[in-house]
């Protein structure tokens, strides 16, 4: 994964290609081979979905749909640096992949069938293979392909890989490196989750009805956890890792186009677009965190601000009461529009979190909430809410409820019991940045109750 | 223009595009020439035709080869286009 992003822009406006400096002589044909593998890296990164969806409804899942698109894959590396990328790239890895697909099907139906009825399922395969079938066919497999990686029969590690792999087109070692995992880790969830789906018969559609919602509803919870592994790292020594936020968000846009009558498809794109107009203020010069409330709101990206309300206007405008991702991007939206901290309107938030609490109720939320109260009405009152949280095994070794609770202390001018609360949250969390934060405050804490 | 069309909506579908917007033509546009304290307004059109900017992507890739890709896919016979990057936090 790249380490930044890439936000290209286009113009009528004239200079030499940036790869023109390629050396004349020796090193020309090595040049022009890097080039190639780097074009053909970047055909995959675009067309690797679509590639692999079209294979799975013909061959019907997507664990051989994925080894037969990699093997187009390494046909091209074979080729191309030699011979030249193509002129219509997708279309040669598409035609490469489907003789491919076409000799498995008759292998495998010469040990089941008979060749005449081999003869129509070619016949059937080549048909669902035409290369000119673009439109609301390849937008129905993309779906199907959405819906079985992120199957609720995988765990959600599984679902994680998997659809990062499928879908996002990123390489067994580029998700190991997004995750702080070992490459064999990833490889074996990427193995484990194609055989459990063979195991399980997943067939590769798109459900329909009451299995829809929860369907869909797993769907999302995969490119939530993409996007807040990158927004806030669980671990590792970087406070934030943008290009994992960029894939689920790509991931969220693409399936916004595929379902753009879901509200909650709106509102997990509205969410995590206003959550990423914040990344590059969310971190301070030395890699450490900063805090929503502290950052400088100039540095938010105004543009991913603009594009996240839009979308929860849709998700708004779709009808019906707001689901638990719109709420959330609603409450992230209270952000967005203060131009200073001072001016959120906090018990609009509290009234957001109250709907959250209803419809998804959970610890966090009502952590969330407390701190909302606290900016509402009060550190004393969101130090009750807090307090009663104090037990909850689920939040057991959650640092940011020590963390929450330290800072209402503080605020509150307990010092001595804020100080505790931010170390115990600092020995909680596994992230390097966060912990050096925390226990700063900790010492911000020792040093006002000498000074108090 | 369809095929803009179509190739536009493809890059939208894709996640990759998030703004773009075309231009009115430079004889409308106005320049502000900075010297020292003054600064001197000039209106359009301008002498100069080369290298004027007519329209803007805005997109969000992974690589300016990917960028590269896409934008060699883009229906069009004649002009020349550039492809540049966005400063960001860099190096996180």
């Amino acid at each position: 994964m790249k380490s930044s992003s890439s936000r290209a822009f286009e113009g009528a406006l004239a200079i030499g290609p940036r790869n023109g400096d390629a050396p004349e002589g020796p090193g020309r044909r090595e040049a022009a081979a890097a080039e190639a593998h780097r074009a053909i890296e970047a055909i995959w990164r675009i067309e690797s979905a679509r590639l692999i969806a079209g294979l799975a409804r013909v061959v019907g899942e997507i664990g051989t749909a994925e080894e037969l698109a990699q093997d187009a894959l390494v046909a091209a590396l074979e080729q191309w640096p030699a011979e030249g990328v193509p002129e219509r790239p997708a279309a040669w890895l598409m035609g490469t992949a489907k003789h491919r697909a076409i000799d498995l099907i008759r292998r495998r139906k010469t040990l089941e069938r008979k060749h005449e009825e081999i003869g129509r399922e070619v016949e059937r395969a080549q048909k669902s293979l035409d290369l000119d079938a673009i439109g609301e066919e390849v937008e129905d497999d993309l779906l199907g392909l959405i819906f079985t990686a992120c199957h609720p029969v995988l765990s959600k590690d599984a679902r994680v890989a998997l659809t990062l792999r499928v879908l996002g087109g990123l390489t067994t070692e580029e998700i190991a490196r997004g995750f702080l995992v070992p490459v064999s880790t990833i490889a074996q969830r990427i193995v484990r989750a194609k055989r459990t789906l063979a195991v399980a018969h997943v067939r590769f559609e798109i459900p329909g009805g009451a299995e829809r919602v929860a369907r869909l509803a797993s769907v999302l919870e995969v490119i939530y956890l993409i996007f807040n592994e990158g927004y806030s790292a669980t671990a590792g020594k970087d406070w934030v890792r943008p290009a994992l936020c960029e894939e689920a968000l790509r991931l969220g846009r693409i399936l916004a186009e595929l379902v753009p009558t879901e509200p909650e498809v709106q509102g997990i794109v509205a969410l995590m677009e206003i959550q990423a107009s914040r990344l590059g203020a969310r971190v301070g010069p030395s890699g450490e965190p900063v805090l929503l409330l502290d950052q400088d709101r100039t540095r938010w990206d105004r543009l991913l601000i603009r594009r996240g309300l839009a979308a929860l206007e849709r998700a708004e405008r779709l009808g019906g009461a707001l689901g638990p991702y719109a709420l959330q991007a609603a409450i992230a939206a209270c952000h967005a529009r203060a131009t200073t901290a001072a001016e959120t309107d906090w018990p609009r938030i509290v009234a957001l979190y109250d709907a959250v609490a209803q419809l998804a109720p959970s610890p966090v939320v009502e952590l969330n909430r407390a701190v909302a109260v606290g900016m509402a009405f009060g550190p004393a009152a969101g130090l009750e809410l807090v307090d009663a949280l104090v037990d909850e095994p689920t939040l057991k070794s959650y640092h940011l409820l020590p963390a929450v609770r330290g800072d209402l202390l503080r605020k509150l001018g307990r010092s001595e019991e804020a100080r505790a609360e931010f170390e115990r949250a600092a020995a909680l969390t596994e992230n390097g940045q966060e912990r050096e934060l925390l226990q700063r405050r900790a010492a911000e804490c020792a040093a006002e109750r000498m000074a108090g | 223009m369809a095929e803009y069309q179509k190739f536009n909506e493809e890059l939208i579908k894709a996640g990759v595009v998030l703004e773009a917007g075309r231009l009115y033509p430079s004889s409308q546009s106005k320049r502000v020439r900075f010297d020292g304290k003054k600064r001197t307004v000039i209106d359009g059109p301008f002498a100069e035709t080369k290298e004027l900017v007519a329209g803007y992507w805005l997109w969000q890739v992974r690589s300016i080869d990917e960028a590269l890709e896409w934008l060699k896919r883009a229906p069009y016979d004649g002009g020349t286009f550039e492809i540049r990057e966005i400063l960001e936090f860099e190096g996180i």
